[in-house]
């Protein structure tokens, strides 16, 4: 592979070569880039994989169906939520059961907490590598917040593992309405402080505005999706096309934008910010009494056949692909990454820009690295 | 037109810059706002939840009973081999013979913290604890056996 790339692009006088990582470049994880450089112009940009795999998907394949869930925190590790519920359908599926409406709603709440906790860490990095390390502080704080009431709930901050086939886990701790309202109402009155920050700012307009233009056609050939493809006017949420656990009693926007640059995907993430809230507050007065796991045979297996179960996470399309034999294991897990995909436009998006561009559009990407190596 | 364009580029970023720096400025003279926490100065008042998964234990009442039975459905359940449970055969009064716990051992350094341990748990023998400060030095001192000396199985747990 390495001595194929190489090959690839010869440099011409007067260009160089630099790696951009492996180190773990903040929070994104350990991506390494290698840039084709004339002068501060971007020429050809080729990521390198392969860092932090761990193998998750051959792993599970000697996992039961209730123990595979576990290792899926550890890919997306900012919204292992999602990712442990979009496991949890994916064998529903499978047995042809569903989740009573509690676990479903609670479901929907918890990943909804998960994404604006997810854009809020996003949203620190991003200030954090265009050079802003103020607002860092100021998303921890909420964020610290939130993962409270997962801490509370779920007894983990980030690798809840919270979810079995059928529900839930546990029922959700006697403080949890409570305090989620207050963070709710926190996080409302400091969303101007976020605007005031960062998004008003001189600074970061300049450097995100126009930079790294990825138009619809791009987005939709390479596989683009979550806030990513819908600032470019890509419509793409799955919560929308395809609702599941509590999405269709719920009314929200799906944000789309037409910028198609990097301010553009800023901007939509903060706008699905006040829509998590606006969903958890149409949700958390309503939780429906009654079971919060349905019974399942204590060895699940599922029938002969592939099931497969597509979410929403905060950085786009997770889908889990999950082939039967029959047996009490799966024969093939596959995992559809949103980051995979969205990680193999930023050499399209990065020609012709400017080394310090570079940063600004991989970080309005918001790539989470163990999520694209698996 | 330039001057005049210059000159209003000029004021609002100079505005965009205030208006940042006066959250800051705020937050500076409000410090009863500040919400950080300073570990492990705060190590007396820090308070963990009770569902915080720190590792697993097994609660002996003051006889020195457990309630584990050794039916290693725990040891079944766990993803990735973290407990190891060995058994021993007891003779009880009436003459027959019983399969009870010798050792449980718990790898702590493999633990996921997953909970699937408690949950498969049919007695419930086993809960997880609210400790977070696991360092050591040697990595054998994580290797535990949780079955306290000479502990036994409760009265009418079967
Ligand atoms: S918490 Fe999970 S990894 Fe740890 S012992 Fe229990 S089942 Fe095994
Ligand atoms: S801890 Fe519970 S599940 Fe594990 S061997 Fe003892 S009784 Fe069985």
């Amino acid at each position: 592979m390495r001595g194929l790339i190489e090959e690839d692009y010869t440099t011409q006088e007067g260009e160089f070569v630099i790696n951009i990582g492996p180190q773990h470049p903040s929070t994104h994880g350990v991506l390494h880039l290698k840039v084709w450089l004339n002068g501060e112009t971007i020429i050809k940009v080729q990521p390198h994989l392969g860092y932090i795999h761990r193998s998750i998907e051959k792993m599970s394949e000697s996992l039961s169906y209730r123990n595979f869930i576990f290792a899926t925190s550890r890919m997306d590790y900012l919204a292992a939520h999602i990712n442990n519920e979009a496991c949890a359908l994916a064998v529903e599926k499978g047995l042809q059961i569903e989740a009573p409406p509690r676990a479903r709603v609670v479901r929907t709440i918890l990943a909804e907490l998960t994404r604006l906790s997810s854009h809020q860490l996003w949203w620190a990095s991003t200030g954090l590598d265009l050079g802003a390390v103020t607002p860092f502080f100021y998303a921890f704080r909420e964020r610290e917040a939130i993962l409270d009431i997962m801490d509370e709930t779920c007894g983990a901050r980030l690798t809840q593992n919270f979810l079995v086939p059928g529900g839930l886990m546990a029922d959700i701790h006697p403080n949890f309405q409570k305090r989620t309202k207050e963070v709710l109402k926190q996080i409302k009155e400091n969303f101007k402080e976020y605007d005031e920050l960062l998004t008003e700012n001189v600074i970061f307009q300049n450097r995100t505005k126009n930079v790294g233009i990825l138009n619809k056609q791009d987005a939709l050939s390479f596989g683009v999706t979550g806030p990513t493809a819908r600032a470019s006017g890509l419509s793409c949420d799955i919560r929308k096309w395809a609702p599941y656990s509590a999405y269709s009693m719920v009314e929200f926007d799906e944000i789309l934008d037409e910028g198609c640059d990097s301010y553009s995907r800023y901007m939509v993430r903060m706008k699905e910010m006040r829509q998590s809230v606006n969903i958890i507050e149409q949700l958390i007065d309503n939780i429906p009494e009654g079971d919060f796991q349905e019974k399942t045979k204590n060895v699940i297996k599922l029938p002969k056949g592939d099931f497969y179960q597509r979410v929403e996470t905060p950085r786009g399309e997770l889908g889990v692909y999950i082939v039967s034999d029959g047996a009490s294991s799966p024969y093939r897990i596959k995992y559809r990454s949103p980051n995979f995909s969205n990680l193999s436009v930023l050499p399209e998006l990065a020609k012709g820009c400017k080394i310090g561009d570079l940063v600004a559009i991989m970080s309005t990407i918001d790539l989470v690295i163990p999520d694209i190596d698996r | 037109m330039f001057l005049k364009n210059y000159i209003l580029t000029v004021y609002r970023s100079v505005k965009s810059l205030l208006t940042g720096m006066k959250i800051t400025g705020y937050y500076f003279f409000h410090p009863k706002k500040i919400v950080t926490q300073e570990y492990p100065d705060n190590r007396a008042t820090l308070q963990m939840f009770d569902r915080f998964k720190g590792e697993v234990t097994m609660p002996h009442n003051q006889n020195n009973e457990h309630r584990c039975t050794g039916c290693q459905a725990c040891e079944i359940a766990c993803p990735n081999g973290t407990i190891k449970i060995i058994t021993k055969q007891e003779i009880l009064p009436d003459g027959k013979k019983k399969k009870r716990l010798d050792t449980f051992v718990y790898h702590h350094d493999m633990c996921t913290l997953c909970n699937m341990c408690i949950i498969a748990c049919p007695s419930d023998a086993i809960v997880m604890a609210q400790t977070f400060e696991h360092s050591v030095y040697d990595k054998k001192l994580l290797k535990k056996v949780l079955n306290a000396e000479g502990s036994k199985l409760m009265e009418g747990v079967e």
